[in-house]
């Protein structure tokens, strides 16, 4: 682990501060691990490494910015680093990432999110991270490209191309299931997401 | 005049449908995202903060 800086800026109350936060943060970080690594495990393992590492640097954290998108960035970083290490696995991505996003163990689960995650899973993976970041984790276009260290241009248009490849997935269904077509995918997506909105 | 506005009226609607359905995605999206951030966290994400607290304060 990295060696503290006895003079680290952080007095007692910051420090605790600090704790606070991140550990505020922790659900956040646990979806958007939820989102990048092979499965639920490793992504609470992802997830926690974010998080420990996130303590161990909170030295260079400046109090009143952004943590929680200095916190996906860490997380980020830490996924892609153990990808590059993972050499072998590489092949293995989409597939882990389809996994990840449909392991849902509950059987009452509304199909039409099911249908999203496997739609999703198709995506390349920075147009994945790039629609999560601003379409769920709720930042603005300029902070998911600090997160994914790229021009605001950049994720603007994987965003849109997300968007549109999402949208023919879904209505194509061109999408694994189980011995299934999945045509209603868009239907059952507008009515729940209806139902939803109108709280029914 | 018809010929004229009903070419219009449905590219309008057209625009309407795409609308929505990147709505009903983006909601979508939310509540899978949200889904995970409700779930209540794994008590060893707070054990492995408090732990590395207790070695900080063995060293201090």
């Amino acid at each position: 682990m990295a060696e503290r800086d006895p003079n680290a800026p952080h007095g007692k109350d910051e420090e605790q501060a600090f704790r606070l936060q991140l550990v505020a943060l922790i659900p956040h970080l646990r979806a958007f691990a939820r989102t990048l690594a092979g499965d639920p495990a490793s992504a609470d393992d992802l997830a926690q490494d974010a998080m420990m590492k996130a303590w161990d640097a909170r030295a260079s954290f400046q109090m009143g910015t952004n943590m929680k998108a200095w916190t996906f960035m860490i997380l980020r970083n830490q996924f892609y680093s153990e990808k590059r290490r993972a050499w072998r696995q590489t092949q293995l991505d989409q597939e882990a990432a389809e996994r990840t996003l449909v392991a849902v163990d509950d059987p009452e689960a509304p199909v039409a999110l099911d249908e999203l995650r496997l739609s999703l899973a198709k995506l390349p993976s920075e147009q994945r991270e790039a629609l999560v970041l601003v379409g769920a984790g709720g930042f603005a276009y300029e902070e998911a490209a600090e997160i994914c260290g790229c021009a605001v241009g950049t994720v603007k248009s994987r965003v849109s191309r997300a968007r549109r490849a999402l949208q023919a997935i879904l209505e194509q269904g061109a999408y694994d299931r189980d011995g299934g077509s999945a045509a209603d995918a868009m239907r059952s997506i507008l009515a729940d997401a209806e139902r939803l909105a109108t709280g029914r | 005049m018809i010929e004229q506005s009903l070419p219009r009226r449905r590219a309008d609607a057209a625009l309407d449908e795409a609308r929505l359905r990147q709505q009903a995605i983006g909601i979508k999206l939310r509540q899978m995202f949200d889904e995970v951030v409700n779930e209540p966290v794994p008590d060893e994400f707070l054990d492995i903060l408090r732990r590395a607290d207790l070695k900080k304060s063995d060293k201090a």
